[in-house]
């Protein structure tokens, strides 16, 4: 089992930080684990929703922004719903993802690129272009072989768009990003 | 007649066309009045809320502010991520201070809050199911047995969407079963399918996704029935990649819930778009029709029978 001394390593402004951006209260976890049974993602996380929770009441920043769990959860919303002291678990994730963001961690790189390809393609049309993201995710990655299966199911289905549907307000749009940009500076 | 400002979402204009044009036939049909909110923009879906919750909210209040013009009575839409962007983004605004931020990303501020609903909402409950079967007596779906998929955030959480039971809605259930359809008791009917991962970790949505294709066809399911786009491309395109990471090979249909009203109400095959699916929906419809089949000739053999036990009696 692993042992953390909490007196040495406990980053009290970091809770204070998640705390504040999630507006949520942390030290509620007692740890009954009902984050963890209903989570489907535990099997590919490295540490398990509750462990998330008591290594955030322990403070410990490091351990936690570099993890993969924080990057592979959906936001299913299920320790959410579930939790018993009302704690708003899906958001403490989404909060911890922001703050590794902006101290540069991405321990799932595909994922990261996968939202940030998304974002561009928004910001660049106003709406998602799919065909747009795909090939610029291909791009980003090289993962030119990945879902190769798939293209003789869909393209025939003549759903995917070759052009971008663009909207009169993409200007608009982009302002948004812009503005987001600025306001973080 | 109420005016509803429809948010059609960008899945709706690509992987999802047959779930747009299926919702737009039967919500006609239905006397639900739909105007598209002009110049919609993406709400940002899961990506945007992964990076900040404050260019989230900007990105759907964009289209709330759009909506306001049409005065509507709700803003809805067919899509259970951009529902949840929007109901999220109406919920955080509850905040003054965070509404003041909203709009300083926006050009056009939102003034006032338009109630967000899914369209699977509005049709369970301001139509609602008895007006569906009163308008189908003839039960136009029996002998198909159904799987109903929800996915993991159309009620979840309880405080923001504030619709059905958020272990186990059951809204398309009983749309289901007015039009006599047999909805089965699927057990996880609230189970995330990988989400958006497919890109990225195609091997968890092949997992997750191959979990719920098992529960369904353990249950004798010819179909699974969802209501969200993301749920019914892991579960439909990506059945090969399921099956194979179940070592079991799936031959499930997974229909948008409003393809099998659409179809129940007599709407053009154009406009239902069974042909995009790629699962081929075929092998549910004959074997619906095959059980309609049976259960006509049972009733015509104990017809028959009864017609002729008096005879037997008098001879």
């Amino acid at each position: 089992m692993e042992v953390v001394d909490i007196h040495a390593s406990c980053d009290h402004e970091f809770i204070a930080q998640v705390e504040a951006e999630s507006e949520q209260k942390v030290r509620l976890c007692y740890q009954c684990g009902n984050c963890t049974a209903g989570c489907p993602y535990t099997f590919v996380y490295d540490i398990s929703v509750s462990q998330v929770m008591r290594l955030l009441q322990a403070g410990q920043k490091e351990r936690l922004l570099s993890c993969k769990s924080i990057w592979l959860c959906a936001t299913c919303e299920s320790c959410t719903t579930r939790c018993p002291n009302e704690i708003d678990v899906a958001r403490i994730m989404d909060v911890l993802r922001h703050m590794a963001r902006r101290e540069g961690y991405a321990t799932e790189k595909n994922v990261k690129t996968f939202w940030d390809t998304f974002l561009g393609s928004v910001e660049k049309h106003g709406r998602v272009f799919e065909m747009g993201l795909l090939a610029t995710y291909v791009a980003k990655t090289g993962r030119f072989w990945t879902d190769m299966d798939l293209g003789p199911k869909i393209l025939p289905k003549g759903k995917l768009s070759f052009k971008p549907h663009e909207i009169q307000g993409k200007d608009k749009v982009a302002e948004i990003f812009k503005r987001f940009r600025e306001m973080q500076q | 007649m109420t005016k509803y400002a429809y948010y059609p979402g960008c899945s709706g204009q690509g992987t999802s066309q047959e779930y747009d044009s299926s919702t737009r036939a039967v919500c006609r049909a239905l006397g639900v009045n739909l105007v598209d909110i002009p110049d919609w923009s993406c709400c940002g879906s899961t990506p945007a809320h992964t990076v900040d919750h404050l260019l989230s909210s900007a990105l759907a209040a964009r289209n709330l502010a759009l909506a306001e013009d049409l005065d509507a009575a709700a803003v809805i839409t067919p899509c259970p991520s951009c529902l949840t962007n929007l109901k999220v983004a109406v919920h955080r605004m509850g905040d003054r201070e965070f509404r003041l931020q909203v709009n300083k990303l926006l050009d056009k501020p939102v003034d006032r809050t338009t109630p967000v609903k899914s369209v699977l909402q509005v049709l369970a409950e301001d139509v609602g199911p008895a007006a569906v079967a009163e308008m189908l007596p003839n039960k136009p779906l029996a002998g198909l047995k159904l799987a109903p998929y929800y996915g993991c955030i159309m009620n979840r959480p309880p405080e923001v969407m504030q619709f059905d039971d958020h272990e186990n809605p059951t809204a398309m259930d009983k749309l289901m079963a007015a039009l006599g359809a047999e909805v089965l008791p699927f057990p996880l009917k609230v189970e995330c399918c990988g989400a958006s991962f497919g890109i990225p970790r195609k091997d968890i949505v092949a997992k997750l996704s191959g979990k719920l294709l098992e529960a369904a066809a353990d249950l004798g399911a010819h179909a699974v029935v969802t209501a969200c786009p993301l749920c019914q491309m892991n579960l439909d395109l990506r059945q090969g990649q399921a099956s194979a990471a179940m070592g079991r090979k799936f031959q499930l249909p997974v229909f948008y819930y409003t393809q099998l009203i659409g179809l129940a109400l007599g709407v053009p095959q154009s406009e239902l778009g069974l042909s995009k699916l790629c699962v081929n929906p075929r092998l549910a419809l004959d074997a619906m029709h095959a059980a309609q089949a049976e259960k006509r000739e049972r009733e015509a053999k104990n017809e028959a029978g009864k017609q002729q036990a008096p005879q037997a009696k008098a001879a």
